[in-house]
């Protein structure tokens, strides 16, 4: 008895739910929560896919810190989501529509066959002591090498950007204005004073 | 009958184009609200994903998962830079109607 399909169809059945109810929700708060239960199930197929790694990143990076993060903005901006709400069944029409057409190209596409994987292209069986964490480091340490390091640029940059945006403390410490220094002119600074010389008594 | 219920590569890609038809109508029904299309461009990124992670592990090929490594690098930083935008946004105009927008012109 092999439980893999039944493992996958409850996952996929329990994402399609769950992403559902995201674009559904009345309420932005219950959407990053249903998202959370998207992203869990999404792990656990990343899981029968073999790819534990990826599918504890998505956990802890996503569910731990990125869905944090957007419950905090939602929790802190107080915003009538209801009155937004409003004309939400007068687009249900063009996004239908444009979602069924979407799902018929793409059914072209797979049922086309031209994404099939060739005739006997089967998972191979992995091998005894075969870690997943291992392959991928070593991938990434050598052909990835240089991709890796412009990745950890773009999170610098993220960080960076995230905390020149938002923060807004007072403006307490001494500090040079570049602009106002290459704006400044000699008279600014300098005054030359006319004084008529004083006669030496010796 | 069992050739149809077990899953292939098939059946993953069908997934996810499923969640990425339903991320596609998410943005056109949200579409005043700023915070439910970032997190509709999550699910559709989600979905990209999971077609990569299929064919890497149909094809053997460990790359197609570096690449979704790099995918999740740019959707973090995405929406950490999108949330600090929208932060910066309700604190300009007090909302974050899409409608909105068009009055930072002024």
């Amino acid at each position: 008895m092999n439980i893999e399909p039944a493992v996958f169809y409850v996952f996929a059945a329990v994402l399609v739910f769950a992403a559902l109810r995201v674009i559904s929700s009345s309420n932005p708060v219950h959407s990053a929560l249903w998202l959370v239960l998207s992203f869990f199930s999404a792990a656990g197929i990343w899981l029968l896919l073999q790819a534990e790694f990826l599918a504890i990143a998505l956990v802890l990076v996503y569910v731990g810190a990125v869905m944090v993060l957007f419950l905090f903005v939602v929790m802190m901006l107080d915003v009538n989501f209801a009155k937004m709400r409003e004309q939400f069944k007068s687009y249900i029409p063009v996004g239908a529509t444009v979602g069924i057409l979407i799902l018929i190209e793409m059914a072209l596409v797979l049922v086309g066959g031209y994404f099939a994987p060739p005739t006997g292209a089967v998972p191979a069986a992995a091998a005894a002591g075969y870690s997943n964490t291992r392959a991928l480091g070593l991938l990434l340490y050598t052909d990835y090498a240089y991709p890796f390091e412009i990745a950890a640029v773009i999170l610098l940059v993220a960080i960076i950007a995230a905390i020149a945006l938002t923060h807004r403390a007072p403006r307490t410490s001494k500090r040079q204005d570049p602009g106002r220094q290459v704006r400044v002119r000699r008279s600014d600074r300098l005054r030359v004073l006319d004084m008529p010389a004083e006669k030496n008594e010796h | 009958m069992s050739f149809i219920w077990h899953p292939t590569l098939t059946h993953y890609l069908v997934l996810g184009a499923i969640l990425f038809a339903i991320s596609v109508i998410g943005i056109f029904l949200n579409r005043r609200n700023v915070i439910l299309m970032l997190m509709a461009i999550e699910l559709m990124l989600l979905a990209v994903n999971l077609n990569f992670i299929a064919f890497s592990h149909y094809l053997n090929d460990p790359a197609g998962q570096v690449f979704v490594f790099f995918i999740l690098t740019v959707a973090a930083a995405e929406s950490a830079i999108g949330l600090a935008i929208l932060v910066l946004l309700f604190r300009t105009v007090r909302s974050i109607d899409v409608e909105d927008l068009s009055t930072l012109k002024h």
